[in-house]
């Protein structure tokens, strides 16, 4: 019973904070609420037996990522946001996204429901090894694996060029 | 009671849908932003509950690769919205309408 109510209870959660960053017009509130969203999502990813996935979630998104966001709100003084004055094309956009709604719709009516169970009522599941994953990452992955230190070099180079001052 | 796969990926879409209605309503550069780690968010967890699904880890290895492309994207982004703020005086992408139709 009690990862029935974890799950509902957490996606509740992160329902109302992604709905939250809608309806919030200061954007450090959007943020607090985003916050609240990733924290929910690391518990989901608890109950789905990814501990260190949690633990990653935890540590680089709620925390360096969005310490960057809050961090820039801060420096730019970001307050009230004006509301939005809507597009001349808005009509094309409705119209063409309802039709790919109506699509999904029907593939979703005509597809067969899944069978595979995330959580049984007992609720003990065996999380992935740790020790696995990362014999996975690098021997099978290593390749991507540097290629993301370079991109990772890329992008602070170009963080630093473009948050330069002007000569 | 069990919960099955398709409630994890139901939350997905849903967030993921959330985040595309932050995208578009959003007027300011920052939330936008915010929005696209909403929907990079929601794509992770479709990953973790397909892994677990299939019992494999290589899901797993691709939301690692997600996450860091996310913080990459995270910092050169804001990066450039202090660069626009600095020579637009404002963070409202409706004034930053130079390519707009």
């Amino acid at each position: 019973m009690i990862p029935v109510l974890v799950f509902f209870g957490c996606a509740l959660l992160a329902v109302a904070g992604a709905i939250a960053l809608i309806l919030a017009r200061e954007p450090i509130h959007s943020a607090l609420s985003l916050i609240v969203v990733m924290l929910a999502l690391a518990v989901l990813y608890l109950l789905l037996g990814a501990p260190f996935v949690a633990a990653v979630q935890i540590l680089v998104y709620a925390g360096a990522v969005m310490v960057l966001f809050v961090f820039v709100i801060m420096l730019l003084n970001a307050g009230l946001e004006e509301r939005t004055n809507f597009s001349k094309l808005m009509w094309v956009g409705i119209t063409l996204g309802f039709l790919l709604m109506l699509e999904t719709a029907h593939w979703l009516y005509h597809s067969e429901p899944g069978t595979a169970i995330a959580n049984s009522p007992a609720g003990t599941i065996a999380p992935a090894s740790t020790f696995d994953l990362s014999k996975l990452l690098f021997q099978q992955y290593l390749f991507p694996f540097e290629a993301t230190s370079i991109l990772i070099l890329i992008a602070m180079l170009g963080a630093l060029v473009l948050a330069r001052k002007d000569e | 009671m069990s919960i099955p796969i398709s409630y994890y990926l139901a939350l997905s879409a849903i967030l993921f849908g959330l985040g595309v209605v932050a995208f578009v309503f959003k007027r300011n550069i920052i939330t936008i932003f915010m929005a696209i780690e909403l929907m990079l968010n929601a794509v992770n967890l479709a990953f973790v509950a397909f892994a677990r699904a299939h019992n494999q880890l290589d899901g797993l290895v691709f939301v690692f690769f997600v996450i860091v492309v996310a913080a990459a994207e995270a910092a050169v982004g804001l990066a450039i919205v202090l660069a626009l703020a600095h020579s637009r005086q404002s963070l409202n992408v409706d004034r930053v309408d130079l390519l707009k139709f």
